[in-house]
């Protein structure tokens, strides 16, 4: 097992981190969270041109650049750095895996390409109004429509189902339950029937929707009724990529922290001096350093092929979501009232924060998870 | 040190051990012979039972030892501290005098730093050396003293001067176990095991010959002293471990093993022992409670990341990159592991918790602890003290305001010991 980046993976990060701190001020994050799409296409399509961030990990049969996800979650980590508002986690991780791992060679020829290039932007649709992360929580109904299918039921909680071109749709055959009968689709944006509306997030800088399917005619994705796994392996490699982004914006939260303590003076001395801040700041370093730990362990045994990668991914993403939120929270404490404004930005994190932490299963859902595959 | 090659270095040890390595031989007249040949310890200088190599030729010397089974010298131990510390301060005499008897394991030490008044801030010692006519006489009390009760030899901090800030004030002596000022007291711990000792110097005496370095150095030398014992802690763990072969050198090696590393046998415990909550929520039935469940993954979340961290860092240091911070949170973390898995086993064991010895689960190992896990976040530097060196070295926040650096030490306020 991998435990240090090499050198190139090094220099990759550090490029991006200049890249994007120049592209995705909080000023930009600011400008993108108020508006009812999130992002833009041709500023999205500018940044990813520069660094071709949405080929890294499909592979290069599809048009890709066909890195590992130890380099998608690079990216990843940057990203969630720099907060920055973009469809990336919904195109490239959610959508291009599930088509990956679920579709026919003749599929993967005719979507992933454009998923790659950046030119179609794709989400994954597959929690409901209940809000289950698990196949079992499905129901939307998938009912044969000739040569086709179609499909019935409501989608929620969809990363930029507003404003994606494609979507990726988990749906069941009637009358069958649990991992059975699931089965991937592709459906088209502008596809009839099809009615999406912006839900309005505690994070604005993650926009989630809600999909209504009223016959919504959709082409089959892979093997009929073998969805399960291809599902499951989708949600592992997304949560390990989450996890990762959540300790890129975990890092930036307690950097900014740090500097705002070292620079705040009270009764006559830099609150820095106070053991009691010094202490908070060790415990912070260590809450997230531990979790990147975690993070990057993970993302080295997917591209390995550990057997144990479910667990492993769940510890990962169980592990990100304490430290991020704890970061959170520690980091608007130091900052004291100042921390709890509008105009100063810890909140942004804060939010991404928290909305990560429930996105793909709460911490107790992964423990749980983690816990089932454990090896001991 | 430069004509040497892997190659010739593993050449010359095979040669010399397939001549002189035999299992019947007696584990002292072993170690001689290292000792006299330099492959006992070969990056030491050549004029000290050394071979001059550079430590990166090292493994492969105990390569060689493990390929043919031969036993090297113990790399651990307060006396291998002594043996650093002597050769980077003592004199001639001292190296004369003390080494040979430290490779062949004759000399037990113990080191004389801690005191009842000074525990995180070490160089507070009080213990005072006085020249008294032609000799030093030391009073004072020493704590925490692994093995004093069997040491020949004491590794001294005490204070020669009074007069000068605290750090400048201190100096470093060898000290004679077996004089009657010198008492140690076994020290017994809320485990009820007794690892440590007290040690009362009461007008104990030390011949001028048997200062180390300069009068006023002895912060300076402990800080020696004390960067080997932390870069050996990692060591103490693989030294217990003698080949499963047979041959009376071996069951010598084993017996004094068994006696050196007893003080160490709760520090398992004190650890936490992650390794047996599995088993341990099977017997019990608690792995079936999905609040329990929750319980045992949070701990491991925990375990595995500090576990990975230290890999981390590991992997950083191999590949010669600057340390990152990952680098300086082992210490913490691995005190909020044991802190966080004793919770645990309370919780899986139950009512059994409340039992110990041979009523408690395992024969006492869990009640041991439950009973034992407060040490590892204070032995070895606290928490707190670590937080303060994360936050001060690691994060360059800024250092605690100093009352004692400049002014005389005697005008320091400090504790009175009764």
């Amino acid at each position: 097992m991998k435990f240090s980046f090499t050198e190139e993976q090094d220099e990759f990060r550090s490029v991006l981190r200049r890249f994007l701190e120049d592209r995705s001020s909080t000023t930009e994050v600011r400008r993108l969270m108020a508006t009812d799409t999130g992002w833009e296409r041709e500023r999205w399509s500018q940044i990813n041109a520069e660094l071709g961030l949405t080929a890294v990990a499909i592979p290069e049969a599809y048009g890709g650049h066909g890195f590992g996800v130890s380099e998608q979650c690079i990216v990843l980590e940057e990203m969630g750095r720099a907060l920055l508002c973009a469809p990336y986690f919904s195109s490239t991780v959610l959508a291009a895996s599930a088509i990956l791992n679920a579709g026919t060679e003749a599929q993967k020829q005719a979507l992933l390409p454009a998923i790659a290039s950046g030119e179609t932007v794709a989400t994954l649709a597959f929690t409901e109004e209940n809000g289950r992360w698990d196949n079992a929580g499905v129901a939307m109904q998938a009912s044969a429509n000739g040569a086709g299918y179609k499909l019935d039921g409501v989608k929620s909680f969809v990363l930029d189902g507003h404003t994606a071109d494609l979507i990726v749709v988990l749906a069941r055959k009637p009358g069958s339950a649990g991992d059975q009968g699931l089965c991937l689709f592709t459906v088209a944006a502008d596809a009839a029937g099809l009615e999406r509306s912006l839900l309005t997030s505690v994070d604005e800088t993650r926009k989630l929707a809600r999909l209504n399917f009223i016959d919504v005619e959709a082409e089959l994705l892979g093997d009929d009724g073998g969805a399960a796994g291809p599902m499951g392996k989708t949600l592992v490699q997304a949560a390990i990529c989450l996890a990762n982004e959540m300790v890129g914006g975990a890092d930036r939260l307690r950097e900014d922290a740090l500097a705002y303590v070292q620079m705040r003076m009270q009764f006559g001395r830099s609150i820095a001096s106070f053991q009691v801040t010094k202490h908070k700041a060790a415990d912070m370093l260590t809450d997230v350093e531990l979790a990147k730990s975690s993070a990057y362990y993970a993302a080295a045994a997917f591209d390995e092929g550990d057997a144990d990668i479910a667990s492993v991914a769940s510890l990962a993403k169980a592990a990100a979501s304490e430290a991020y939120m704890q970061t959170a929270i520690h980091a608007i404490q130091m900052h004291g009232g100042i921390g709890f404004t509008w105009d100063n930005d810890t909140h942004l994190w804060f939010k991404r924060a928290k909305s990560s932490e429930v996105f793909l299963g709460d911490p107790n859902h992964h423990r749980e998870l983690m816990m089932q595959g454990w090896k001991d | 040190m430069t004509d040497h090659t892997e190659d010739s270095v593993r050449a010359e040890a095979r040669t010399w051990l397939e001549a002189n390595w035999d299992v019947n031989l007696g584990l002292v007249k072993w170690r001689n012979k290292l000792a006299d040949s330099g492959w006992g310890m070969p990056n030491w200088p050549s004029e000290w039972y050394g071979k001059d190599l550079s430590v990166g030729l090292v493994p492969v010397v105990e390569e060689e030892f493990r390929r043919i089974g031969a036993l090297p010298i113990p790399k651990s131990g307060i006396r291998m501290l002594a043996a650093a510390t002597i050769l980077n301060h003592g004199s001639d005499m001292h190296k004369e005098k003390y080494l040979r008897p430290i490779l062949t394991g004759e000399d037990v030490w113990c080191q004389l730093f801690s005191e009842p008044g000074s525990g995180s801030d070490l160089a507070g010692a009080t213990t005072k050396a006085v020249m008294v006519g032609n000799k030093w006489v030391v009073n004072g009390q020493k704590v925490w003293t692994t093995s004093a009760h069997k040491a020949r030899w004491g590794l001294l901090l005490a204070r020669t001067d009074m007069n000068v800030p605290k750090h400048q004030g201190l100096s470093y002596f060898i000290i004679d176990m077996h004089q009657p000022g010198v008492e140690a007291v076994p020290l017994k711990q809320m485990n009820g095991h007794a690892s440590f000792n007290q040690v009362f110097l009461t007008d104990a005496e030390v011949m001028p010959d048997f200062q180390v370095a300069e009068l006023g150095d002895g912060w300076k030398v402990a800080t020696t002293t004390l960067m080997h014992e932390r870069r050996g802690a990692d060591s103490l763990r693989s030294w217990g471990q003698v080949p499963d072969l047979e041959g009376s050198i071996y069951d010598e090696e084993r017996a004094e093993v068994e006696t050196t590393l007893a003080p160490y046998k709760w520090y398992p415990q004190r650890a936490g022992r992650v390794d047996l909550i599995m088993q341990r929520a099977k017997e019990t039935g608690a792995i079936n409670d999905p609040a329990m469940r929750q319980e045992i993954a949070k701990l491991m979340v925990l375990h595995k990341s500090a576990e990975w961290t230290a890999r981390r860092a590991r992997s950083a240091q191999e590949q010669g990159k600057p340390q990152g911070p990952e680098g300086s949170l082992g210490k913490l973390a691995s005190s909020n592991v044991a802190r966080a898995s004793a919770r645990v086993h309370t919780m899986v064991s139950g009512a059994d918790a409340m039992l110990s010895g041979a009523d408690g689960v395992m024969n006492g190992t869990i009640a041991e602890i439950l009973i034992s896990f407060p040490a590892s976040s204070i032995a070895g530097g606290t928490d707190e003290i670590q937080r303060n060196i994360i936050s001060e070295r690691v994060l360059k926040m800024p250092k605690e305001t100093r009352f004692d650096a400049d002014k005389p030490f005697k005008d320091v306020p400090r504790n009175t010991v009764a």
